[in-house]
């Protein structure tokens, strides 16, 4: 019927929206549900991305630096070093994650 | 009396001449340092001219590491550190912020020759930038997909989506997000398949800077909405481009990303 093969017709585009809007589950994909965890990041990769000439974003200069953090999902922060069933909570040593800024592992200098 | 006059006018050229010597030898590591030099004390002037030379070379490789961390890791640093130094001859920073150095970083790899046995990293600094990019963009609010529910049913093929500044397409001919994943420590033991060619998005719709890869005709379908295209057609567009674009899915997943910031219907 439409002239523009290339266009989807509005009953398909509406029933696209109609599933859309079922499936839709209110779980936004942000910053909401995470938490700031010190401690954990690798050399390097802690969050906040803003690159050079900034005071932020991948500075740490050693691992598991304790004014450095990272973004982990809500709750998780805790468990660092502390739940040995998953590997990706374990950290070297008696290291624990934590919610505010530690003074352990910083840069001398 | 004009050499009063005329001694003034001789200095303002020479201070422009000074300034642009001054910045031809900075790229000239081998050139000796501009004759203008004068330095107080006993250090000959080219002491000094080549520690400053070197400080700016080093600061910007450094800031070329800390903006491409991802192109780093690919290739090692001692690489990364040649490469950098070659781009920075290349293309020396236009603006005074660092993080908008590195623009044209990714086309530089493409071309570059020892670089031709990586060639998917043009693609992964692209990546990087635009994730950088997103970082600094303008912030503006996502809405949810309710509002999608609001307008009327029968018109909602001629409805246009305004996405979020932040938001950035890539489409490579390579793995580009696995292979990104699998080196920023963002998802380790992600599989790589090189046969894979990939679509990325980049947007930060609130604090983070979240990466996606595309499900198929992800790159065709945003690209006809973020030209002002309505739905109808840019979902249109996107069936053409793969059979296996699913608009349900697509609608959900931008709108979960946060990459939606106003629906409205087109008032044509």
């Amino acid at each position: 019927m439409s002239a523009k093969t290339n266009v989807m017709s509005s009953a398909m585009v509406a029933g696209a929206v109609a599933v859309a809007l079922s499936v839709s589950v209110s779980a936004p994909a942000s910053a909401a549900g995470k938490e700031k965890c010190y401690g954990v990041s690798l050399a390097g990769q802690n969050d906040c991305a803003a690159g050079p000439g900034t005071t932020c974003a991948g500075t740490s200069t050693i691992d598991y630096q304790g004014n450095a953090w990272t973004l982990v999902p809500k709750g998780d922060c805790v468990k660092y070093g502390v739940e040995s069933q998953e590997a990706k909570f374990e950290l070297p040593g008696d290291r624990q994650g934590s919610l505010e800024a530690i003074d352990r592992d910083l840069p001398t200098g | 009396m004009p050499s009063w006059f005329e001694t003034r006018r001789s200095l303002i050229v020479s201070l422009a001449d000074l300034q642009s010597g001054f910045i031809a030898h900075l790229r000239a590591p081998a050139a000796p340092p501009p004759d203008s030099l004068v330095a107080s004390g006993g250090t000959p002037p080219n002491r000094r001219f080549n520690v400053y030379r070197n400080n700016v070379v080093a600061s910007l490789i450094e800031a070329l590491r800390a903006s491409f961390p991802v192109v780093e890791r690919l290739v090692g640093e001692e690489f990364f550190k040649a490469t950098a130094r070659a781009y920075i001859d290349h293309e020396p920073p236009k603006s005074p912020l660092m993080f908008l150095y590195g623009e044209t970083f990714g086309a530089f790899l493409d071309a570059f020759p020892p670089a031709a046995s990586v060639p998917y990293l043009g693609d992964v600094a692209r990546l990087e930038f635009a994730r950088l990019t997103a970082f600094h963009a303008v912030d503006k609010a996502p809405i949810t997909i309710d509002h999608l529910s609001r307008l009327p049913q029968d018109q909602l093929g001629e409805t246009e989506f305004q996405l979020h500044p932040s938001l950035t397409l890539l489409a490579s001919r390579w793995p580009l997000f696995s292979l990104w994943a699998a080196s920023s420590g963002e998802q380790s033991g992600e599989e790589v398949n090189l046969d894979n060619a990939e679509e990325v998005i980049v947007v930060r719709p609130h604090y983070d800077v979240d990466t996606r890869r595309l499900p198929g005709g992800g790159d065709s379908f945003i690209k006809a909405l973020a030209e002002g295209l309505s739905l109808g057609e840019a979902a249109g567009l996107a069936t053409a481009a793969s059979e296996q674009f699913d608009l349900a899915q697509h609608l959900n997943g931008l709108f979960d990303l946060g990459a939606v910031t106003a629906v409205d219907i087109a008032h044509s």
